[in-house]
């Protein structure tokens, strides 16, 4: 009991520390929120599936960036609006923040500036992959359900 | 949220289990959108494409009371989807989207949408969006006007108290606004049920659209009441409102259109004249012959992308009202021939081909021709169309395609004729081949032409390069005519009896129409003075969609014909010719081209430019 008590509260102290921190937001209580005994997974399963997106787009995004003959930036304006939009809807804060600069540059026809958000965001979805992951480790380890954090 | 429960208790617990469908092509967002529904107590859908969703709206038009759709998307732009669910089914659409820039969320409304909702979606926001299902419930009922009467054993008290005063409402609404009062009786579809809040809706299929679209023309753009529609569509069941409804949506589309016509217009003046291509538009049952008769690769390409392909329902009636004006008396008679004798058919099928494609491009093109034909037929077609005893209402289009085919022998490059010619060929053939559905081609192909829609347009594209041999391939025509263009060239020598060439053009060609139409001004100006002959252009002002028709010859000589045609709502209007010696010039090449198509098809066409000339 105790230790289930514990790592419950390790669980919340952890997720406040990510939304301190600007990893999650707002949209991902909701997202915990919207857990319940019929889908009791949602959470973990929505952001496999973002994941899993996300580096599809991001793949997307590098090769896009790194045609030689000329950059297609609508095709990269796609693919970033696309993350921007997921990011959003999980509530990964900093990778769709990086997004709306990664499309203003995207506008200018910036490949550098291009070149440099998409390392921001790369590195800032591998960021939040390994927070997340232990975030749901933790959950699982506090019983399988994540609390609501607030 | 608090469900209200309105109505009986019975298994319509709205807005619990409404059915909403959801298209998004993130997976991320689509799983959190659904999840976000369901958690609101709806009966969710989900697809990650936009073709699915259209497919299975198709599928069942009742399965569905709202659909929310995100903007972005692969297959399909979520306007172009918006637009048909709103002309095909009349189902609410909400847009979705993570850019909430106003120029996007006018868009969405402009295009029809009932909400924009920005990512990431909040179920706060989504636990309020029956209200558009219930918006539009009322609405309808309002329009059918037979809410007033109370209904006997409604469930809930709130329910019927609503229903008797919105009722109530209604009917003094309509009181004050309409004359008759007969439509209310007409309301068929009013559901005697007040408890359910749903009423049946008419859905507007392309048999009726067609009939719609017919009467409009008849009657003419400007003249074209709600009432006067109902009367002539003589369609059972349908009320005052629901014409007035779908009339306002029509008419949308028209300016719609006609603001890409506009743009298209400046594409059209690079048209090119191609008599060969008018020749072979013959061939192409007006599928092709947008193609061939679009000289310009670039125009037809402009013309094709700019022109959404929901703009068919306009379109097809522009196109058609081109044709028709332009045919003069002759191709009244030819007309006339065409319902009768039924060897007509053979205008009827070139003017199939002629519409071929109310893409933009080929609108342009067609333009041109049905500009001539205009002049030529000194709008005797215009009126003919609507005395076309075709057996279905769409008269109008009938005669139109005939005309169409006329002048579409003479101009070479009347991508718009081709869509006109589309519609109106559709028409045509249809009374030839008694199948009333190319009409109702025009009107709007539920499912069929739109899915067409989408796979001409990448034909058009085949098409245009292939100018000279686009056999039917008037993709960018309209995208719904897709189909009919395919088929159309095969046919297009032979009496187009299946429909299904007709409706697709005629969907397309009202779109195409538009834009084909400036296009054609542009087009005629360079070939003939057409334009300035086309005084018949009237058959086509009724339609509302006509603007691009409007090419205006200001100017006496053949310049480009001037946008600002378009800019006239849905009418197409050719100027009178100013000088006659026009006339002259046209003529001859219509004639060659008539003679061109005549040998094709038998003849008809030739008939109605000769008798011009």
């Amino acid at each position: 009991m105790d230790v289930v008590n514990q790592l419950q509260r390790q669980f919340i102290d952890y997720s406040a520390s990510l939304h301190r921190e600007g990893f999650l937001d707002d949209q991902f209580t909701q997202l915990q929120k919207l857990q319940d005994d019929n889908s009791p997974d949602f959470v973990v399963e929505v952001a496999s599936l973002f994941f899993e997106d996300c580096e599809k787009l991001i793949n997307n995004m590098a090769r896009a960036l790194e045609q030689q003959q000329g950059v297609d930036f609508r095709q990269v304006d796609a693919s970033v609006h696309q993350l921007k939009g997921s990011s959003s809807s999980i509530g990964a804060m900093r990778v769709k923040d990086v997004c709306v600069a990664f499309r203003s540059f995207c506008e200018a026809q910036n490949r550098e500036g291009c070149l440099r958000c998409l390392q921001q965001v790369t590195h800032e979805y591998s960021l939040l992959k390994n927070k997340l992951q232990t975030l749901f480790r933790q959950i699982l380890a506090a019983g399988g359900s994540i609390p609501v954090v607030e | 949220m608090t469900v209200e429960q309105i109505g009986s208790e019975g298994k319509d617990q709205f807005p619990i289990g409404m059915r909403v469908l959801a298209v998004d092509d993130d997976p991320t967002c689509l799983l959190l959108l659904g999840t976000l529904l369901r958690r609101c107590q709806y009966h969710v859908t989900t697809t990650s494409q936009a073709k699915t969703a259209l497919k299975m709206l198709r599928e069942n038009k009742n399965k569905f009371d709202l659909v929310i759709s995100d903007v972005h998307m692969p297959d399909m732009d979520g306007f172009k989807l918006l637009e048909h669910v709103g002309l095909e089914m009349d189902l609410p659409v909400i847009m979705l989207s993570a850019n909430g820039d106003t120029k996007l969320v006018m868009k969405g409304i402009t295009h029809g949408a009932c909400d924009y909702l920005l990512k990431p979606v909040r179920i706060e926001e989504l636990q309020n969006i029956w209200q558009h299902v219930v918006r539009r419930k009322k609405k309808d009922r309002c329009n059918s006007g037979s809410k007033d009467k109370p209904h006997p054993d409604s469930g809930e008290a709130v329910g019927i108290g609503n229903v008797d005063n919105n009722g109530k409402l209604n009917k003094k609404r309509k009181d004050q606004n309409e004359d008759e009062d007969d439509e209310r009786d007409e309301n068929g579809h009013d559901n005697e049920d007040p408890s359910a809040q749903k009423k049946p809706r008419v859905v507007w299929s392309v048999e009726l659209h067609r009939k719609f679209v017919a009467a409009v023309n008849q009657l003419g753009i400007d003249k074209a009441v709600p009432k006067k529609i109902l009367e002539l569509m003589n369609v059972e069941k349908l009320t005052r409102e629901n014409v007035a409804s779908h009339l306002q949506k029509f008419r949308l589309y028209l300016k719609r259109i006609s603001c890409v016509a506009n743009q298209q217009a400046n594409m059209a003046a690079a048209l090119g004249t191609a008599d060969s291509a008018y020749l072979r538009m013959g061939s192409l049952n007006g599928l092709g012959n947008f193609h061939t008769l679009a000289g310009s690769d670039q125009l037809h390409n402009a013309a094709f992308r700019s022109f959404p392909p929901s703009g068919v329902l306009g379109r097809l009636n522009t196109p058609a009202g081109l044709g028709i004006r332009g045919l003069p008396s002759p191709g009244t008679i030819q007309l006339g021939h065409v319902q009768n004798s039924g060897n007509p058919t053979n205008d009827l099928s070139k003017l199939q081909s002629f519409v071929p494609g109310n893409h933009n491009t080929n609108i342009l093109q067609g333009m041109p021709m049905s500009l001539e034909l205009d002049r030529l037929q000194h709008n005797k077609s215009v009126g003919h169309i609507g005395e076309l005893p075709t057996t279905d209402s769409t008269t109008v289009f009938p005669g139109s395609g005939n005309l169409v085919d006329a002048r579409i022998t003479g101009f070479s490059n009347n991508p718009l004729l081709g869509v006109t010619s589309n519609s109106l060929m559709l028409e045509g053939s249809s009374q030839q081949a008694t199948s009333h559905t190319s009409v109702s081609a025009i009107g709007f192909q539920n499912g069929n032409a739109l899915s067409d829609f989408t796979s001409i347009a990448p034909a058009s594209n085949q098409l245009q390069d292939s100018k000279a041999g686009s056999q039917g391939q008037a993709s960018p025509i309209n995208c719904n005519a897709g189909q009919i263009i395919r088929s159309a060239p095969q046919e297009w020598n032979a009496p187009r009896k299946d429909a299904p060439y007709q409706s697709h053009a005629l969907i397309n060609s009202s779109i195409p129409i538009n834009s084909a139409m400036i296009q054609l001004g542009q087009c005629l100006d360079r070939n003939n003075s057409i334009f300035h002959r086309t005084t018949d252009l009237d058959l086509v002002g009724p339609l509302n969609f006509v603007d691009p028709l409007s090419i205006k010859h200001g100017e006496g000589d053949n310049s480009i014909m001037e946008p600002s045609v378009i800019e006239k709502e849905g009418y197409l209007m050719f100027q009178p010719r100013p000088h006659g010696s026009h006339v002259p010039d046209n003529i001859g090449s219509l004639e060659d081209l008539a003679s061109a198509m005549m040998k094709q098809e038998g003849g008809c066409n030739g008939y109605s430019l000769r008798t011009s000339i």
